[in-house]
């Protein structure tokens, strides 16, 4: 495959497994699962020809601590699976938080409850942002809305997972998955010897050599109310500082909107196409792109000027994201919702026309 | 000069471990570690104790260790072993956690032929959350959620680990053995020997099942836990070799 700056034309799925071995990541454990199956074929055919391992897991349950384990012993892992697939994880990702084991993990997101749909979806949202599992843990989160940029972040992501120790999570909808684009793929990183892990992750599980003086243990357990305080406070710590340093936005005439939406991944591309239809009926609107959604950048609606009217928070669910917009907003601008759900997409049409109907009942 | 008739081994952190008078799980740690020792393999072990009576193990075995979820060792240790081809791998699950909320994952790591072992300690019963049945609790045996004894039309028959995981091609090596007498340990160690020396050699998944005791939850004292096991677990559990590859038959 072309390297540096060669343009390919490449299936969003594709794109991400290349990108996450191109990223150095050499171990992947996955389960097949509809829209993200193709990742684990990909993976298969190509990581072990490239020095990677691929291992097909039982389930999410076995693939998330086949990672567990690759990832305390020093291993660059990456995972992928969609919704319910996620949703097996999280008691996975609650151990690799408290244990700070380096992981990254892609949803490539699909419609529910249940078993709901296989058609794209962003309900996932409090899954992702919130977290499943148990206790007091975050992972931060990256919403990519084009194949370019989701390479880009996941490529990124390995180096953030390793420096954070904790897992970092891309989340894109099931539409960036199967769709095609054309990208420019990173430069091959290349991935971490076996001998030289030790070297690189003194704290990983290698076994200890002649030295027992270096013994380690990944661990969560801690029986001291005292030590899991001041423990889960460490973390807290660590993520108050990923607060400041991941927190990623994209704006768009947000000083002087008449109004403003707030999209993430695909819905934030038919938002800017929306904002096009919307300019034509004398509307101005602008747009904030959450990229990190968590750290959700709260702070970015300060900047929103005078002139605007009223805040809409678009989704395919039933309304997730629009908390963090409404603790963002706070009681300044009323805060309102377009969305769709169960794998529906809205049109830029439909989307402006919602838009233009919110804008003169709050004008 | 005398000669010492007892020593430490260094395979064991010098401390004082948490199990109870008579628990078993102490003997079986020591003859894991022990053994790594005796083969020059303590310190490329890599060891992984899940949820249970022993998930501190790390505090007691002089190995590199992690902790795993409830049932999940296999997996943890399928993906350590992907990242350290070289190294001797190893679970320490009791029977709760690995006849229980962790069979998917142990018979997929047995199938697919994993190369590290598994030691399975079978006391009957969940110990560390304060003697519930178990999948491997004795009809007849009375714990928390059987106050009158299982039985087998609410909670089926007991399962039979090694022999079920002995079908499984990918397991090579299967052994049960019982830590109630000093010829049982005596025997114990060489099966973990085994496990290990044929784990180096690479032909497979081995697989060491321990009949332990727990008298806290089985409400006996320590002796009359070693009788109790002689008398109802061996005659249930049949001791001995389940499946071996033929390269190390004798
Ligand atoms: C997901 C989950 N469910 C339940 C528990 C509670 N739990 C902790 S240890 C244990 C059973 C341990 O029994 P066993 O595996 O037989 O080990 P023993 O203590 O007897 O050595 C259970 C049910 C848990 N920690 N996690
Ligand atoms: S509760 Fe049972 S298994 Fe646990 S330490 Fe005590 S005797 Fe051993
Ligand atoms: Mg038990």
């Amino acid at each position: 495959m072309a390297n540096g700056n060669d343009k390919v034309l490449l299936k969003g799925n594709e794109a991400f497994a290349e990108a996450a071995i191109r990223g150095g990541l050499r171990f992947y454990f996955g389960y097949p699962i509809t829209p993200q199956s193709e990742i684990p074929e990909f993976m298969s055919r190509e990581l072990p020809k490239r020095g990677g391992v691929f291992l097909q897991a039982e389930s999410e349950l076995g693939a998330i601590n086949m990672a567990y384990g690759a990832g305390a012993a020093g291993g660059a892992v990456f995972i992928s699976s969609s919704s319910p697939g996620i949703a097996l994880m999280q008691e996975g990702m609650s151990f690799l938080c408290s244990a700070e084991v380096p992981l990254v993990a892609l949803n490539v997101s699909r419609g529910g409850p249940g078993i709901g749909g296989i058609q794209p979806g962003q309900a996932d949202y409090f899954q992702v942002t919130r977290g499943g599992g148990n206790g007091d843990y975050k992972i931060p989160v990256f919403a990519p809305a084009s194949i370019q940029e989701a390479i880009d972040l996941i490529y990124e992501s390995a180096e953030l997972a390793a420096y954070w120790r904790n897992p970092i999570m891309i989340f894109v909808d099931g539409i960036i998955g199967q769709m095609m684009e054309p990208v420019t793929l990173p430069e091959q990183r290349p991935f971490t010897e076996t001998s030289k892990i030790r070297d690189a992750k003194p704290w990983a599980i290698t076994g200890y050599g002649d030295d027992d003086t270096k013994k380690n243990v990944v661990k969560s357990l801690r029986m001291q109310p005292d030590d899991l305080e001041r423990h889960v406070e460490y973390l807290f710590e660590k993520y108050r500082r990923a607060e400041k340093e991941l927190c990623r936005v994209e704006t768009q005439d947000i000083e002087d909107a008449d109004i403003v939406l707030v999209a993430f991944g695909t819905v934030a591309r038919i938002a800017r196409e929306a904002i096009e239809i919307l300019a034509t009926r004398g509307i101005k609107a602008g747009l904030v792109r959450p990229i990190s959604l968590w750290p959700f950048p709260y702070d970015v609606f300060d900047k929103i000027g005078s002139r605007t009217k009223a805040v809409i928070s678009a989704e395919l669910s039933m309304g997730q994201m629009i908390e963090d917009v409404r603790i963002g907003v706070g009681k300044r601008l009323p805060v309102r919702l377009i969305n769709r759900t169960g794998g529906m997409i809205p049109t830029s049409l439909d989307l402006a026309d919602s838009a233009e109907k919110i804008y003169k009942e709050v004008n | 000069m005398s000669t010492p008739v007892f020593t430490y081994t260094k395979g064991m952190i010098r401390t004082e471990t948490n199990f109870c008078p008579g628990c078993t799980h102490g003997i079986a740690h020591r003859l894991i570690t022990e053994t790594l020792v005796e083969m020059g393999e303590i310190g490329n072990a890599i060891g992984v104790a899940p949820i249970g009576c022993s998930v501190q193990a790390h505090k007691f075995m002089n190995v590199d260790m992690c902790e795993a979820a409830h049932g999940r060792a296999p997996a943890v240790a399928s993906g350590i072993r992907r990242v350290h081809p070289d190294k001797i791998v190893y679970t320490y699950q009791g029977d709760g956690d690995l006849a229980s909320i962790g069979t998917a994952e142990i018979v997929h790591a047995a199938a697919r032929g994993e190369k590290f072992s598994t030691f399975f300690i079978n006391n009957c019963i969940y110990g560390m959350t304060g003697g519930q049945m178990a999948p491997t609790t004795l009809i007849g045996q009375r714990s928390t959620t059987s106050q009158d004894g299982r039985t087998k039309a609410q909670a089926g028959n007991p399962i039979r680990v090694s022999e079920l995981i002995s079908t499984l091609d990918g397991a090579v090596y299967v052994e049960r053995v019982a830590l109630d007498t000093p010829a049982h340990i005596r025997a114990a160690k060489k099966a973990v020997r085994r496990a290990f020396e044929i784990q180096k050699a690479g032909l497979g998944f081995t697989f060491v099942e321990f009949l332990s005791t727990c008298p806290t939850n089985w409400g006996v004292t320590p002796p009359d836990a070693m009788k109790w096991l002689a008398e109802n677990m061996i005659p249930y559990y049949p001791l001995g070799v389940k499946r071996e590859p033929e390269e190390v038959q004798a």
